[in-house]
């Protein structure tokens, strides 16, 4: 149950995008240019990391988002959930193993991040841009979880639910709003 | 030492910010928006919120310069300041914005705590579902960019003078006409 009166029917984030449209601009903007904008990283690799952060923050929400995302991107829905049970045994390069334990610092404390986590990422051939957007990511995703969780707002648990909007994000991107009408929900 | 290389001219968030314009320009529309646009909290009150968190977040660049913008709105009050990033349950501040802090404070750990109870203590001292919502997204949007400073390692000055005087210029001029500023500058002199 949402703590204040959030559009009815609109899932997670989009309920408080439609409430604080002002706001909404540049948070979508924001999401837009790290994930979906031409990056060295690929838009798969950079949605996994937004996804392993939610994961770690535990919100719903935006990792079934995320990772719907990720798996669009990837053409494989099992490399995100294999991230999310264990990143270090993931089929995932060992650049971006570097990257999501970076991020997953990041996730707790900006401060845990030391210097050889960022010799280590590297040594795999990370740039520092590569760096500062994975910093960025998990900065920003740490800002989206607690903005969709602290609003109390309404995440469905259905993975099948989040398919069509992946798909949707994958291809355009985060600069408008995916869901515009209430979603029935289900009971 | 950040963690990538980062314009030694320009401190905490400001080098971030030069190495990555592109994601500068929504950043500082968001917490020019949260902090510093017309509302029914005052600036002053929402930069406590926003110096609040970065305190709980030990961010020190943050803390201390939204603090020393806090101060500038609240009249130079440093000891205000620093009372509520100490305990604000005893700082001269309204009941509204104590029970505002609260949620703050556990939107900054984890927005699942945030309960019924913390918002209804709010409304009862006149909270507004808009005044709610921004408390909730500045603290979150906080968490980013403590994060973000911190995670880069960037550089922090120790003269409670340069964060004084930085803070008078942001609470005067805004976020967003303050970084177009210093931005500008960083690109002028890296074409140089």
């Amino acid at each position: 149950m949402p703590h204040i009166a959030l559009p009815e029917g609109l899932p997670g984030i989009s309920a408080g995008f439609a409430f604080r449209p002002e706001t909404a601009k540049p948070m979508r903007e924001l999401a837009h240019i790290l994930l979906h904008e031409p990056n060295s990283l690929t838009p798969g690799e950079r949605e996994l990391i937004a996804a392993h952060v939610s994961s770690r923050n535990h919100c719903q929400f935006c990792y079934l988002s995320h990772a719907a995302v990720a798996s669009a991107h990837l053409g494989d829905a099992t490399v995100v959930e294999k991230v999310r049970a264990d990143f270090l045994s993931a089929p995932v390069s060992p650049k971006m193993k570097a990257l999501l334990a970076i991020a997953g610092k990041v996730q707790q404390d900006g401060k845990l991040v030391t210097a050889a986590d960022v010799a280590a990422a590297r040594k795999e051939g990370a740039t520092d841009a590569e760096i500062h957007d994975t910093v960025l990511i998990a900065a920003a995703f740490s800002m989206y979880n607690r903005y969709v969780d602290g609003l109390g707002t309404w995440q469905p648990d259905n993975p099948a639910m989040y398919a069509p909007m992946g798909e949707q994000l994958a291809k355009a991107g985060y600069l408008r709003p995916t869901i515009q009408a209430p979603v029935p929900q289900a009971k | 030492m950040p963690h990538i290389p980062l314009a030694p001219d320009l401190p905490g968030i400001r080098g971030a910010m030069a190495f990555r314009p592109e994601t500068a320009k929504p950043m500082n529309e968001i917490v020019e928006i949260l902090l510093h646009g017309p509302h029914s909290l005052t600036a002053g009150e929402r930069e406590l919120i926003a110096t609040y968190v970065s305190s709980r977040n030990c961010t020190e660049y943050c803390h201390n310069i939204h603090g020393a913008i806090a101060a500038a709105h609240l009249g130079g009050n440093e000891a205000l300041v620093k009372q509520v990033k100490v305990d604000f349950t005893r700082a001269e501040i309204s009941p509204k914005l104590k029970a505002l802090l609260t949620i703050a404070g556990k939107v900054q750990k984890d927005g699942k705590l945030v309960t019924t109870a913390d918002v209804e203590a709010a409304r009862k001292e006149g909270a507004t579902d808009l005044e709610i919502h921004d408390t909730v997204l500045i603290a979150a949007a906080f968490c980013m960019y403590n994060r973000y400073v911190d995670g880069l390692a960037t550089a922090l000055p120790d003269d409670p003078a340069f964060y004084r005087e930085r803070g008078k210029r942001v609470a005067r001029d805004g976020y967003v006409t303050v970084s177009k500023e210093y931005l500008a500058a960083h690109a002028a002199a890296v074409a140089r």
